[in-house]
């Protein structure tokens, strides 16, 4: 148990701020939590910590000189893991991280540079599943749309990719357990939230709001799908391990007819 | 065109063009810098995978699967009684670009039944290529067969807007080939890939010159064989495929298990098993040759023709080679750490990095994620405890057998009981 709570937005730069905060103070028996995922702990007391974009950017900036590119890549990729006390391993690894002269990121033998490359793996495997599973359906008001709901929040790290490939065409990616999206609009990406009708489904493709020439684009890639598929060879183990029955419900290929 | 039409043509030309194993989407440098469709650079994306576990990551189908030869390892053969079709080009664009849009695909990879003449064939698959570069500013990936005996200017032009081109061999000895293909001859298969390499090594040449030279065939070029279909040993095919890596500079060299799919006396005969784990330990092997350091030699030579099934063919080098081993973790250099088995590549590089802050201990491989099931054998670490024990080889094999489960166990239990 902690002695001390700082409680951050959620955000990035907010964590940043808590660290920040943290050796200011020189605090050591503390603890960083998210506000929205927040556990009390029976004798501890808790600050909230006002996000802070220049605390925040000097740590970066102390970080980027204490990690590699890979370290400090690796570190925010181990934050938008969201995993529950995260923010904690994050803080014993900035703390060792400036502790030592040399660059650190490659301690494999240490437990929080073992666990942040780790965490970092999966989140990176997400994001490029992302890449790989996004799957647009023309709207009628020719917006490619896709909804997705990934392990981990991975949209600020997929933007880039979806911006260079599809600039000629105008699309959504909409993170349903987020409840926020990316939109590029032929010009620029901006973060969206949206309402939805009711009993909007997002596994179905509704007439009323996607173009008729979508069905017949998904009718032909399913029939592909299948026919490609060598019959002989058949491993349905394999097939599930590289596309985890969790991500089905979005994959056009794998609607039922 | 109407939708139907093209269904039941998309049913025929993906069915016919699956047997191709290639699906291979990086390694192209072709960035979206006119605000177009689609950026091929570096790393490809595999969007799905068909229930046999392969990748998806192209739309791969044939042009047509009309053909004029009678090769009798391929289900587009003049003789076989299946439906044929053809596509139109604007056909193939169309289906390409809009499965493109939707995040379907990383491209087009297009191949052939050969109608007419080999040029005749090859300019199609050219004018689809190029349409989709010049016409719809499509910077995905691009991937074309070379059709044997096509001409050099065609073959010229195809690397111009094809991200790779392949020419497969299929059979891996000539006189294999001259049994089940009659009608065609090594030397056609050469020729295009002769004429690509040289263009590649121009291109890279002029490059360096002229940096607004226009890009050829930026992923290389590769090709494949079929495994199980003409008798050959894992040896022969191996020196096949080394000589096509040191002779035509390719990226990559596929083995495709022989998929029976006709009554040919000359062929495994329609119901018999797919060769699938020895086409996997063709694949360990290749890997061996291409990022292990290890020379084709070592692993096959006339003393040993043909891989084990039941051990990977690291493995199986160590345990012919016990004088080398054991490697101190600590010390040893990349070379003799990559030979370790049970040590992939990453783990190399990890304990190159690791042991630069502290000796590393059992516990320490562990964690970084080592197979010690196969490594603890054949390696020391900053620990007491080690295999102490002088093991054979056998022992070695069989302490290592009984404490894992290949995923194979059901194919080897097969294989085993048909000798009892």
């Amino acid at each position: 148990m902690k002695d001390k709570n700082l409680i951050y937005d959620g955000t990035f730069d907010g964590f940043l701020s808590a660290v920040f905060i943290v050796f200011e103070q020189k605090l050591k028996s503390v603890g960083i939590q998210n506000a929205f995922t927040i556990q009390n702990g029976l004798f501890s007391e808790n600050e909230t910590i006002i996000t802070d974009e220049q605390k925040a950017n000097r740590v970066w900036k102390g970080l980027k000189s204490k990690l590699s590119s890979t370290g400090s890549y690796q570190l925010y990729y181990t934050f938008l893991s969201e995993k529950e006390g995260i923010e904690n391993i994050l803080l014993d690894y900035i703390k060792y991280a400036f502790s030592k002269v040399k660059l650190v990121d490659k301690d494999f033998s240490h437990s929080s540079v073992l666990k942040v490359a780790q965490i970092a793996k999966s989140v990176g495997r997400e994001k490029h599943r992302m890449e790989a599973f996004v799957r647009f359906r023309l709207t009628k008001d020719e917006i490619y749309f896709s909804s997705i709901e990934p392990d981990f929040n991975v949209l600020p790290l997929i933007l880039k990719h979806f911006k260079r490939r599809y600039a000629d065409q105008k699309w959504m990616i909409y993170d349903i357990k987020r409840k926020y999206g990316l939109f590029y609009d032929l010009e620029k990406v901006e973060l969206i939230h949206l309402e939805f009708p009711e009993q909007f489904d997002f596994t179905k493709t509704d007439g009323n709001y996607f173009a008729e020439q979508e069905f017949k684009f998904q009718k032909l890639w399913q029939d592909y799908f299948k026919s490609t598929n060598i019959e002989s060879r058949k491993n349905m183990q394999l097939h599930i391990r590289h596309v985890p029955k969790r991500y089905w419900k979005y994959l056009s290929e794998k609607q039922p007819d | 065109m109407s939708f139907e039409r093209t269904q039941e043509k998309l049913k025929i030309l993906a069915d016919a063009a699956k047997y191709d194993v290639s699906c291979s989407s990086s390694g192209s440098k072709r960035s979206n810098t006119n605000k177009g469709l689609g950026n091929a650079t570096g790393m490809g994306i595999c969007h799905s995978y068909t229930e046999d576990g392969r990748c998806v990551s192209l739309l791969k189908i044939l042009l047509t699967n009309h053909c004029i030869f009678d090769c009798a390892y391929c289900v587009t053969r003049k003789s076989n009684d299946v439906k044929r079709a053809a596509f139109k080009v604007q056909e193939v664009v169309d289906l390409t670009i809009n499965f493109y849009r939707r995040n379907y695909i990383e491209g087009l990879f297009l191949s052939s039944g050969i109608f007419k003449s080999a040029d005749y064939t090859m300019e199609r698959l050219v004018a689809v290529a190029k349409k989709l570069r010049l016409e719809e500013n499509f910077n995905g990936y691009i991937h074309l067969k070379s059709i044997p005996g096509a001409s050099d200017e065609l073959m010229r032009e195809a690397g111009l807007y094809a991200d790779r081109l392949s020419v497969n061999i299929e059979i891996p000895t000539t006189a294999g080939l001259k049994k089940l293909a009659p009608d065609k001859k090594r030397e056609d298969f050469i020729k295009p890939m002769v004429k690509v390499k040289n263009e590649i090594i121009q291109y890279k040449a002029e490059k360096k010159i002229i940096k607004s030279t226009p890009k050829y065939a930026p992923a290389g070029q590769s090709t494949q064989m079929i495994i199980g279909a003409s008798g050959e040993n894992d040896f022969q095919i191996m020196q096949t495929s080394n000589h096509f890596y040191k002779n035509y500079n390719l990226k990559r060299v596929y083995y495709s298990g022989y998929v029976p799919i006709s009554y040919d006396e000359r062929l495994p005969q329609i119901g018999s098993a797919v060769p699938m784990l020895r086409e996997n330990r063709l694949y360990q092997t290749d890997w061996l040759m291409r990022f292990y350091g290890f020379d084709v030699s070592e692993i096959l030579n006339a003393q040993h023709q043909n891989l084990d099934l039941d051990i990977d063919p690291k493995l199986s080098w160590a345990l012919r080679n016990l004088h080398q081993f054991p490697v101190d973790i600590n010390t040893a250099d990349k070379r003799m750490l990559a030979r370790i088995p049970g040590l992939g590549m990453r783990s190399v590089h990890k304990i190159l990095s690791a042991r630069r802050f502290r000796r590393l201990n059992w516990d320490h491989l562990k964690k970084i994620g080592i197979a010690l099931n196969r490594a603890q054998y054949f390696m020391v670490c900053d620990s007491n405890q080690f295999e102490r024990r002088d093991l054979s080889s056998e022992k070695i094999k069989g302490l290592i057998l009984q404490n894992s489960k290949s995923k194979y166990q059901k194919t080897l239990s097969n294989q085993l009981s048909l000798f009892a």
